[in-house]
């Protein structure tokens, strides 16, 4: 029987469950935010916050522990020097799981899961997307206008 | 094989769908837009939940 075993499967076995874990705590350690499943969010909340408290610990088995398991270098020195630092005081519960759409394709729910405490950063990362965003829309309406200006001018001579 | 008696009328077939409705969706209004959302979720029409998380909501062209 089944009884009490909570816990997320996702569909994979436990080789594939594992590198896909691994993946999305370095993802999130990385960028603050991640927009995911509702599933994989909650699957893997609980080892981003061991990650989190091994960044606390701070020393170098911690720090060796923790590379055993994120895939990247750059995660590790980030959750050591940036990212446990803001949790000085809070016990766990150091993520925040907002609900959002329905993905189209499946179906699934979606959600957003980041760090507390970090919403600077993410509010930067916001302004420099709408910048992008802004200045690739202006170039798009420059080579519109241009277009319909070539246009007319040829409809002129006719 | 088993095999119906006799004919089932359509108010017999309507009486028993009689309890088959779908229930309504219980929707809840978005504090900052006012639309009608999914409670527990962020506002896919304004994008905010709880006063911020905003999810980038595509402007209309």
């Amino acid at each position: 029987m089944r009884h009490r075993k909570a816990g997320f499967k996702l569909g994979r076995n436990t080789s594939h469950r594992r590198a896909m874990l691994r993946n999305l705590v370095t993802s999130i350690l990385l960028e603050d935010r991640v927009h995911t499943t509702i599933t994989k969010a909650k699957a893997a909340r609980p080892t981003v916050e061991k990650m989190i408290t091994l960044g606390k610990r701070g020393d170098l088995h911690a720090r060796r522990q923790a590379l055993a398991f994120l895939q990247t270098r750059e995660a590790v020195s980030r959750l050591f020097d940036t990212v446990a630092p803001r949790y000085g005081e809070r016990n766990g519960g150091y993520l925040r799981i907002v609900r959002t759409t329905f993905r189209k394709g499946d179906g699934a729910e979606q959600a957003y899961i980041e760090l507390l405490g970090a919403e600077n950063v993410l509010d930067e990362k916001r302004q420099k997307r709408a910048e992008a965003r802004q200045k690739r829309r202006d170039a798009l309406a420059a080579t519109m206008t241009e277009k319909t200006e070539g246009q007319e001018s040829g409809d002129s001579k006719d | 094989m088993p095999n119906p008696k006799r004919r089932h009328s359509k108010a017999r077939t309507s009486k028993r769908r009689a309890h088959d409705a779908l229930a309504s969706i219980g929707l809840a209004e978005c504090p900052s837009c006012h639309e009608r959302k999914l409670p527990h979720r962020a506002c896919p029409k304004c994008g905010t939940y709880k006063g911020r998380e905003v999810l980038e909501v595509k402007e209309q062209n």
